[in-house]
């Protein structure tokens, strides 16, 4: 295979690092915040709201509700590109996997430091904030790094509605050279480089935000 | 626009085969990985070192690269290696070889999961390490990896939606293949995500139910 179709690859990947960064780490994240904040309300019926959220968009394979979002929004007189409808998509499942992994972070902190919190006569915020907080973040971090790198690799099934991120121009390419074996071997080489690159980030946040462990 | 929901009820024979085929692939792929995975992991664990790091490589691959990439390889790239497949046996083999990989990493946390203290107790007390493997460490094992093995399990029941790419005629496939022909895609996928969510969901409930009937059994 030559350079300039694996640089055509690489020039591809740069779109599903975009698309995996914004959906992943922006509005997945976001969502995916309000969905533990509802699952760890008060109010019963912001809790059913929030299971519901997650288990449905944990319940349907994520290539499923791609082609749902792609072929719903035109029809609700949406008309946006593939790539907003990609990202919309994935946005909307990671939200519910972090919100899962972030509702059982709050839910590893142990009683008896917020109950010694309060003791001290923390106010709520103050344990949500100076207890809860840094130790569920501690606590969800590798579980978030390997749901990024999951999320990273369904990315791939964005090329089905049509956006040219890396698989689709492998496919594109493989389809014009008649080089399958190369073109998708190069393109998976390229997805496991980015997803040791995230592991590694996500084993130096770890180490960052290890220290005074107890 | 209209949603036309009886459209697709008079398809449910269809759906109802396809669905069929949806879950012969996941019980069919599960079972492969399961025993493919105990075996990677019990060949990584107790096999020369040589073994472990040989098997490393494959094992990351595979978990670091997306499965449509490796579905593609196999069914388009095979050919040219002489490994012509058909898109069902293409299908089963790259989905077993997926979960293979995942799941010898959930049998290989479970190895490592076990106190050396029951081991060392099993030795101490005359059993061989056959015994010990098949009274302790197994029986051990199964119930500490039983969770990450139910998830894992629902993760592939989805994945095999994957394989409508390559046109195994699976439900994904047959759903949408009839929103294409009627042009009704917004019920079809509505109707298909449904189906799905509930087979997800019923499939959580027995594994809930198992794990709670077997939890009594947890002794690590």
């Amino acid at each position: 295979m030559s350079w300039e179709l694996f640089w055509l690859l690489v020039e591809a990947a740069r779109l599903t690092i975009l698309l995996s960064v914004v959906s992943i780490g922006v509005f997945g994240f976001l969502i995916g915040v309000l969905v533990c904040a509802g699952m760890l309300s008060d109010n019963v019926w912001a809790r059913r709201a929030g299971r519901l959220y997650v288990s449905f968009f944990r319940g349907v394979p994520l290539l499923v509700q791609l082609l749902l979002i792609y072929y719903l929004l035109p029809s609700i007189d949406l008309d946006v590109p593939p790539v907003a409808a990609a990202i919309a998509g994935m946005s909307l499942c990671t939200a519910a996997y972090q919100a899962e992994i972030m509702r059982g972070g709050f839910a590893g902190v142990s009683k008896g430091l917020v109950e010694a919190a309060d003791m001290c006569g923390m106010s709520r915020f103050d344990t949500f904030r100076r207890i809860r907080l840094p130790i569920a973040v501690r606590l969800v971090l590798p579980a978030l790094t390997n749901e990024a790198i999951m999320m990273l690799k369904s990315s791939s099934l964005v090329s089905v509605v049509g956006v040219v991120e890396l698989t689709r121009m492998a496919q594109d390419l493989a389809a014009s050279t008649y080089r399958p074996l190369e073109l998708y071997a190069a393109a998976g080489f390229i997805y496991l480089v980015i997803n040791v690159v995230v592991a590694l980030l996500g084993r130096g946040l770890e180490a960052r935000l290890s220290w005074g462990r107890t | 626009m209209s949603f036309d929901f009886a459209l697709l009820a008079s398809f449910a024979p269809a759906i109802a085969r396809a669905a069929g085929v949806t879950l012969f692939l996941w019980v069919v792929c599960a079972g492969l990985g399961l025993v493919a995975g105990f075996a990677i992991a019990v060949a990584r664990r107790y096999g020369p070192r040589f073994v472990d790091r040989l098997l490393f490589v494959p094992v990351e691959i595979i978990r670091g690269t997306p499965f449509l990439v490796q579905v593609f390889l196999l069914y388009y790239g095979g050919p040219y290696v002489g490994l012509s497949l058909d898109n069902m046996p293409a299908g089963i083999i790259a989905l077993s070889i997926y979960s293979a990989a995942y799941y010898s990493e959930i049998w290989r946390a479970g190895f490592a999961a076990i106190p050396k203290g029951h081991v060392e107790a099993a030795s101490c007390v005359g059993m061989t390490e056959t015994q010990t493997l098949f009274r302790i460490i197994l029986p051990e094992m199964t119930m500490l990896v039983l969770p990450a093995m139910v998830n894992m399990t629902i993760l592939m029941l989805k994945e095999t939606a994957i394989l409508s790419i390559i046109s195994v005629p699976e439900l994904t496939l047959t759903v949408s293949a009839i929103g294409t022909q009627y042009y009704a895609f917004v019920e079809s996928f509505t109707v298909l995500a449904l189906i799905y969510w509930a087979l997800v969901e019923a499939c959580g409930a027995a594994g809930r139910y198992a794990e709670g009937r077997l939890a009594r059994y947890r002794f690590a």
